[in-house]
């Protein structure tokens, strides 16, 4: 067990990963002798050259293009976007090609490409920085998405996600990028469990499904609802595409109401998808209609008014509210 | 001064053209000279209080990010000629598409320092009207900028205007898909633009010869664009570059492209630390054609009164610096329902839900905490 933060977990298991495969290269704008603009490849292209650790020309369609190529040579790259606003440029070779070249060639051709990319708000920066865009990527068939929400689920699934041969998106909250936590480096994770969700904190009154950035936020709000006896589970997602409906059908039968909460907005995100196919699966055991808190559904705004664009523990709770029936529900019936 | 061309060289300084050296000489530069023929000793000092009145810009707004009143802000340091230099080239009519790094072009536009620094305080996505101003709002989005340039060229040329665009971009940027395309249309609809790459040498940590082998003037040659490879640390050079580019795209005949070579001096951002990726000594051989120093020697040696024009660049500083504080210390935060302001141009219903909830969730935690006095 060692005390890191999360971007030193990320760090780590970057290490790892190249030490146990020398196929896996990293590449990205910066990520050299800057270590990248969160340091998250500090001192990697030091100890292993720059034919593995790629500072590559700024065109993130050509980063990811490229790392497609190496792929189909047999390397198993790990592309860095600098920020989440910076991906869509490379959407096509993401949608058009890293997702569709297995079903396109049959199987034959697989493409182990893993894309990084820091994601979500809270850090008050400038537009295009703090973008949430997990919905486009999940819902593009061929592609899988996960989001670590803690160090040591950064470490091991950032190595999990490099050794699938499916390409994997792999969307690191920014903004946890400093807390710290207990990483064991030598857990040997159970096959498969990449893709399951994980629950947080156990509870019998409400499910809370967060993932990345919010399931830190999820938890306090259910420490907060508990001192008002309110006993809610939390569910960490963290994989967005495939979603772990055992996990989340099981405590929703349990509970009978369920809040889901993301940083993106409402309209077809991935609450929506949550909502649709828990009451699918669920119906009958509902006490309420799936809740949904999240961003407004608007472009990120300028940082002065992004705390009032993110779901904080107030709203989650005035949406655990809401799905409990409970006081008058402040944002209304349909929040 | 000849122009020489060594390929084995690409971050060469040697091969731009250049009217002022570093010392404050100026040589015969026939590609340039009788485009700048116009220009006297009062132009020139002009020029010299612009630059000066830039670079306090920029000392300001690092200084303000310091203090917490900016979130964040793009130093210019470095690059005063290649922007006052191009900026002062224009006329009224011609239409600017930025990067994130134009204040001293947009300082030539006379946008007023609130609407400059709304977007770098993180009150507002962005500073000002384009249209009051004939320039676009500030791009972070590398590159996507250009292809804007193109289009708006291609209408200019639809509509028999005789206006042009220019759009500004870094050397980083010129591996951006976009800034390939853009070329393509402008030369595809010989569109009124000028591409204008300031090569600052950088692109965050990236030297350009990461961005390109070659000259990037080179490049736009291969796409069919007359280009101007300049000194781009010499403001007569880069007036009369980009006064030569205009005149060419007004002619109907096809875009134009200019490389000012120069230096980024500062940071990247106030958010960036190069002491991690770049030499010490580099700065210092840039230190040395500083945009500033030679003018100033430049017009000693046509006797000027020296003096004179830097006490009048200190009165013009000082004022800028006075109004960025008053700007910044005027300006209120944004309103929340900005936040659901001009999503769209006409009224969105689901939207307006979100709008009405949010405000009445809000009104209902004023009433609790006002209950719980
Ligand atoms: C599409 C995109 N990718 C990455 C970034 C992050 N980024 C911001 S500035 C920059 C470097 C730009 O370099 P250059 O084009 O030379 O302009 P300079 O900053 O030197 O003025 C990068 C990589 C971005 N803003 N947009
Ligand atoms: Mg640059």
């Amino acid at each position: 067990m060692k005390t890191l933060t999360f971007s030193q977990a990320l760090n780590t298991s970057l290490r790892d990963s190249m030490e146990h495969d020398a196929k896996v290269v990293l590449m990205g704008e910066d990520i050299g002798k800057l270590g990248g603009v969160f340091r998250i490849t500090d001192g990697l292209q030091k100890d292993f050259g720059e034919h593995r650790v790629i500072d590559t020309p700024l065109a993130e369609s050509g980063i990811v293009g490229a790392a497609i190529g190496l792929a189909f040579r047999g390397y198993r790259p790990v592309v860095e976007i600098q920020f989440d606003g910076f991906v869509y440029p490379a959407f096509d070779q993401i949608v058009s090609q890293l997702a569709k070249m297995h079903f396109r060639s049959r199987g034959n051709v697989k493409l182990p490409v893993t894309i990084r990319i820091p994601f979500g708000g809270g850090i008050g920066s400038p537009e295009h920085h703090s973008e949430s865009p997990e919905a486009y990527f999940a819902h593009t068939a061929g592609l899988r998405v996960v989001s670590p929400s803690n160090p040591q689920d950064a470490y091991t699934m950032l190595a999990q996600a490099i050794a699938d041969d499916d390409p994997v998106i792999f969307l690191e909250p920014k903004r946890r990028y400093h807390v710290r936590g207990e990483v064991d480096t030598d857990l040997v994770p159970e096959p498969g469990s990449l893709y399951r969700a994980k629950v947080a904190r156990e509870g019998a009154d409400l499910t809370l499904i967060a993932y990345g950035p919010l399931v830190k936020t999820a938890l306090d709000a259910a420490d907060a609802a508990a001192e008002e006896g309110i006993d809610i589970e939390v569910i960490d997602l963290r994989s967005i595409e495939p979603v772990d409906f055992a996990t989340l059908s099981a405590s929703v039968r349990k509970t009978g109401r369920v809040v889901i909460t993301h940083e993106a907005g409402k309209f077809a995100g991935v609450g929506a998808e949550l909502a649709a196919s828990l009451t699918e699966r669920c119906f009958d055991h509902l006490d309420h209609a799936p809740v949904r808190v999240t961003g407004f559904d608007i472009p990120y705004p300028p940082a002065k008014l992004e705390n009032h664009h993110l779901p904080d523990l107030d709203r989650i709770l005035d949406g655990v509210d809401r799905a409990m029936r409970r006081n008058a529900p402040l944002l209304g019936e349909d929040g | 001064m000849s122009i020489t061309f060594d390929s084995s060289t690409p971050e060469g300084t040697e091969d731009y053209l250049q009217v002022l050296a570093p010392d404050g000489t100026r040589h015969p530069c026939p590609e340039l000279d009788h485009w700048v023929e116009d220009l006297g000793i009062q132009d020139l000092e002009n020029l010299y209080i612009d630059m000066a009145c830039i670079r306090r810009l920029d000392t300001e707004g690092t200084a303000l990010q310091r203090q917490g009143e900016l979130g964040l802000w793009a130093p210019l340091l470095g690059q005063e000629a290649a922007q006052i230099g191009s900026g002062r080239a224009l006329e009224h009519d011609d239409f600017i598409f930025p990067s994130y790094r134009e204040h001293g072009v947009a300082y030539c536009r006379g946008i007023d320092p609130h609407d400059l620094l709304r977007m770098w305080r993180g009150a507002a996505p962005s500073g000002w009207n384009p249209y009051e101003v004939n320039m676009a709002n500030q791009q972070i989005v590398i590159g996507a900028q250009t292809l804007h340039a193109a289009g708006y060229a291609m209408g200019l040329k639809f509509d028999g205007s005789n206006a042009a665009a220019i759009t500004y971009f870094g050397d980083g940027a010129t591996s951006q898909g976009d800034v390939s395309e853009a070329m393509v249309f402008a030369a595809s609809y010989q569109a009124p633009v000028v591409f204008f790459c300031q090569n600052n040498h950088w692109a965050i940590s990236e030297p350009v010869t990461r961005q390109t082998a070659g000259y990037i003037a080179d490049r736009a040659k291969g796409f069919g664009l007359a280009t101007w490879r300049v000194d781009g640390n010499d403001v007569i050079a880069v007036l009369a570059a980009t006064r030569a580019a205009l005149a060419h795209v007004r002619t109907g005949t096809g875009p134009a492209f200019i490389e000012a070579v120069t230096y980024r001096m500062g940071a990247h951002t106030t958010a960036d630390d190069p002491t991690r990726y770049r030499d010490a000594l580099e700065l210092e051989e840039w230190a040395a054609k500083d945009p500033l120093d030679r003018v100033a020697a430049h017009l000693d040696s046509l006797g000027a009164d020296l003096e004179a024009l830097k006490e009048r660049a200190q009165q013009a500083t000082d004022d800028m610096a006075a109004g960025l504080r008053e700007a910044i210390t005027t300006m209120p935060d944004p309103e929340v329902d900005d936040l659901f302001a001009h999503v769209y141009s006409h009224p969105h219903p689901w939207l307006e839900e979100q709008r009405e909830n949010y405000a009445n969730y809000l009104a209902g935690f004023a009433e609790n905490a006002e209950a719980s006095k």
